[in-house]
């Protein structure tokens, strides 16, 4: 039996595995109750587990917890909340930018790292750092200006 | 017929003042309900001919509707509680609604068709219209006035000229209304609405983009185990042992067997995955598929079960025996099999107990699921719940309904409930195919430039009348009898063009099989045929040297079919000549533009699509830059979740054109990820522009599924007015672009 402490959105968590390997993803969704983080894949090939480690954009379905102890981790829950949505969120509602919306946790949480350190990106700077996030639904020209939106509404 | 384009800007419009709190469901932890306290409900009417079976106002005024159609990402759950707003003149969000659960809602068929809000929604308005002419009634005896006196607001009636008011929870207040859904109740004026056709807001939207919505791949239930099920290494393969001791050292896992069918199931979702991943096991057999590189020849050398005549006017002696100065053409169009690539891989989750069963499913089919799954466990029908949650986008039959019963064979043999959750390989490799389909064409076209003939031969695949669902793979593997057939959808409408032609012969030459299990993929058949026939149009207006759009809408007879193509054309603006376009032989990158139009089904939706592209010589890279759209779809209930509906259809077809087929082996799919099974990326995605026509006094036509239809003939035209070659195989990837401009 493994313990892990992890940072997850502020608040340190304590939890214990069976398995050292275990992905972030299960450790997120099943000891956490964190499930707005999605299984898509379990490749690093679709996005739609994206978390924030340390501010950058961390596939969870292959990255092992341990691998991320002692770091900050922020998943799609502590960034904003229905009544109170971080300005990506807020973005998204305003250009309604969800069909299925299973894919939509990994879109903002990746738009997130995106404007950390591009905080005024072109449409074409968006499109490329998207092309690991695949949407079957075609939302794919919302999220664009939903990401373009909060941009211009950070940078004011 | 009152015409109203609706813009990009007044739909935000429309929808930046009304973000609203709707959040009426998915509060807190997942339950075991599609709404909270939904199961006070129970035992209420189902008959889809009952105003109960849809809605029930409540003390407080509240409305509670009860939907069998289902939102799975399309934007119903708003779309529904207008019209019934509408009729009711209630404020959206003191309505509540419970979708697709086999104890609460009606069945009114699956959630497939594009026909959600186009039958289930208007039965749903019918409902609600006679549900408000029975509470007019009963304020006019209460209120002592004649109905016509009376006016009703946010759910009180009162007399237009004051005096005392009564609201509906003090008419009806729980109680049932009794009464069968009058198809003559009068439906609400167009001029006096309200909620129909504003753009407003999805009440799931802030939910799905803050984590907050509860899928059904987050329901968990005290005591749930997880599994996983295991696949054999090829299709059709029978299991000769399996070795319970190599997953011995995994906490709590557990073997499941039944005969062929094999799974584990372990208390942690990641020792499940681990287990399935350590299991040995033992399989024979395999080897069944045909060859994948042979594909259509086999299709054409099938054997055909039956000729189906789809259209028959006039005679083909042009072609047989064509006159002086007639030309003819052939051409064979080959569309390959596709996986409905759900981002979110199937889930199912069953807690069996005793002769009862509760299955949760993100099924498109709630109703048919539950007999289903009574099949799979031995129970009689009623004795089965089958409750939707929303899954990961489906666009026809996934995997989903397989997950559910193996999720219910599971919890039967664990006495547990089970949560079966698919892996990205499963959902790849064993979801139901949309088939692949050939088509073959001739047309002979006098000197005129008039088209004398038109012959349509289409071969595929036959669907098996009257099954129930596609056959279930736990069902096959744990021996368990199932009625055995194909579904495919209605893949033979549009196999004949919308066109005024004197001479038109379209027959379909059903084959008895296809190499994998198939399901209707999203407007099924009709992406496929109406690539053929709005490409072999495209083909003949080449040859007799006129404009595209020209050619068509001198042969459309249809006025709205008409306005769609012609406002297409308007906002590309496009310059009339024929195609191709003349080229510079010594340019990197030719440029081309296109259009195709379908009259769905012949009756349903018109949509015209207008591509731009531009097409790489040295690569064969097609680059989609701009699409323009135009439908008619009758009355728009919401019209940004009927744009959104078309964004999805455009996106998601220029995906299956550019880079999808199945890949197989002799025993099994081989494209079995993202990376063998590639899907358009956001720096494809081209700029997107509507003309989405508002008809207020016409019934809501489907708008799921039309706009693919014309999707790939559109890129297909435009890479021909790029280049003169014809793309006549899907997908169209690079190499295949090159070797065409090569052999040009």
């Amino acid at each position: 039996m493994a313990k892990l402490a992890l940072t997850v959105n502020g608040a340190r968590r304590e939890v214990e595995s069976d398995d050292p390997d275990v992905p972030l993803l299960y450790v997120l969704r099943n000891d956490l109750g964190l499930t707005g983080t999605r299984f898509g894949c379990g490749l690093a090939q679709c996005g739609a587990c994206t978390v924030l480690v340390d501010g950058r954009a961390v596939r969870s379905c292959i990255a092992a917890a341990r691998s991320v102890v002692g770091q900050d981790i922020v998943t799609i829950e502590g960034l904003g909340s229905p009544d109170r949505p971080d300005p990506v969120q807020a973005a998204f509602i305003a250009e309604q930018a969800a069909q299925c919306g299973y894919c939509t946790a990994g879109m903002v949480m990746t738009a997130r790292a995106v404007l950390a350190t591009t905080p005024r990106p072109t449409d074409q700077q968006v499109r490329d750092a998207f092309t690991g996030n695949l949407c079957r639904c075609g939302s794919q020209d919302r999220v664009l200006r939903a990401v373009l939106r909060a941009a211009s509404a950070e940078g004011r | 017929m009152a015409a109203m384009p609706i813009s990009r800007r007044t739909f935000l419009a429309a929808g930046g003042v009304l973000i609203v709190g709707l959040g009426l469901e998915n509060v807190g932890r997942p339950r075991a309900q599609t709404a909270h306290g939904a199961d006070r409900f129970l035992g209420k009417p189902l008959a889809p001919d009952t105003v109960d079976s849809f809605l029930a106002v409540h003390a407080d005024g509240s409305v509670t509707v009860f939907v069998g159609k289902v939102d799975i990402g399309t934007g119903s759950r708003i779309a529904m509680r207008q019209l019934v707003g509408e009729e009711l003149d209630v404020p959206l969000e003191r309505i509540a609604m419970i979708e697709g659960d086999t104890a609460l809602t009606p069945n009114q068929g699956a959630t497939a068709g594009s026909y959600g809000i186009a039958r289930g929604g208007v039965q749903l308005r019918q409902a609600a219209a006679t549900a408000r002419q029975a509470l007019l009634a009963q304020a006019a005896s209460r209120l002592g006035r004649p109905v016509g006196d009376l006016e009703i607001s946010d759910g009180v009636v009162r007399a237009r000229d004051g005096g005392p008011s009564v609201a509906y929870g003090e008419l009806i207040g729980d109680r049932a209304f009794n009464l069968r859904v009058d198809k003559a109740a009068p439906l609400k004026s167009p001029h006096r609405f309200r909620f129909i056709g504003k753009s407003l807001p999805r009440p799931d939207v802030p939910a799905k983009v803050t984590g907050r919505h509860r899928y059904l791949h987050d329901l968990t239930l005290p005591g749930m185990l997880h599994a996983r099920v295991i696949r054999p290494p090829a299709i059709g393969a029978t299991l000769v042992s399996v070795d319970d001791a190599s997953i011995a050292s995994i906490p709590g896992a557990r073997v499941v067997r039944i005969q062929d069918f094999l799974a584990v199931a372990a208390d942690s979702e990641w020792n499940a995955v681990r287990a399935a991943r350590a299991l040995h096991a033992k399989w024979t057999g395999g080897g069944g598929l045909p060859d994948h590189a042979t594909e259509f020849e086999s299709m054409r050398a099938s054997r055909v079960v039956r000729d189906q005549e789809i259209a028959r006017r006039g005679d083909l002696a042009a072609l047989s025996t064509p006159g002086p100065g007639t030309r003819t053409l052939n051409a064979v169009y080959r569309w390959p099999m596709q996986t409905h690539g759900s981002i979110g891989p199937s889930c199912g989750v069953a807690d069996v107990r005793g002769d009862r069963a509760t299955v949760w499913s993100s099924s498109q089919g709630t109703h048919t699921l539950q007999a289903t799954c009574a099949r799979a466990l031995g129970l009689e029908r009623d004795r089965v719940r089958v409750i939707y949650m929303d899954g990961a986008g489906s666009y026809g039959p996934n995997g989903a309904d397989d997950a559910a019963c193996e999720a219910a064979l599971l919890s039967r043999s664990t006495g547990r409930p089970v949560r079966v959750q698919w892996s990205r390989q499963e959902e790849h490799g064993w979801d139901p195919k949309g088939p692949a389909q050939l088509l073959e064409l001739r047309a002979a076209v006098d000197r005129d430039g008039e088209v004398a003939a038109w012959e349509t031969q289409a071969w595929l695949p036959l669907a098996t009348a009257n099954l129930p669902n596609v056959p279930i793979l736990a069902l096959d593997a744990a021996g368990i009898p199932q009625p055995q057939g194909r579904s495919t959808g209605l893949i033979y409408q549009n196999v004949d063009p919308p066109y005024t032609m004197p001479n038109v012969h379209a027959v379909v030459h059903w084959i008895g099989d296809a190499p994998l299990r198939t399901s209707a993929f999203r407007a099924p058949g009709k992406v496929a045929n109406t690539f053929a026939v709005e490409s072999f149009v495209d083909e003949i207006a080449a040859l007799a040297r006129v404009d595209p759009v020209e050619f068509r809408l001198r042969r459309l007879g249809n006025v709205r079919g008409a306005e769609v193509l012609r406002r297409a054309a308007a906002r590309m603006g496009w310059q009339p000549r024929p195609s191709p376009r003349p080229a510079d032989p010594g340019a990197a990158v030719l440029t081309g533009r296109g259009i195709a139009f379908v009259h769905y089904k012949h009756e349903e939706t018109m949509v015209a699509m207008g591509m731009e592209v531009k097409v790489e010589r040295a690569t064969g890279r097609i680059r989609v830059t701009r699409v323009v759209c135009a439908q008619d779809c009758g009355l728009m209930v919401n019209p940004d979740c009927v744009q959104s509906q078309v964004e999805g259809n455009i996106i998601q077809t220029l995906s299956r054109t550019l880079h999808e087929e199945v890949a197989y082996d002799r025993d099994r799919v081989t494209s079995v990820d993202w990376g063998s099974y590639p899907i358009l990326t956001f720096p494809e995605v081209p700029a997107l522009e509507f003309e989405l026509i508002q008809r207020v006094d016409q019934p809501p036509l489907g708008v799921g599924e039309a706009a693919s239809a014309p999707v790939p003939a559109a890129l297909a035209n435009a890479v021909f007015d790029a280049t003169g070659v014809r793309l006549r195989t899907a997908p169209f990837r690079p190499d295949r672009v090159k070797a065409a401009l090569a052999g040009r």
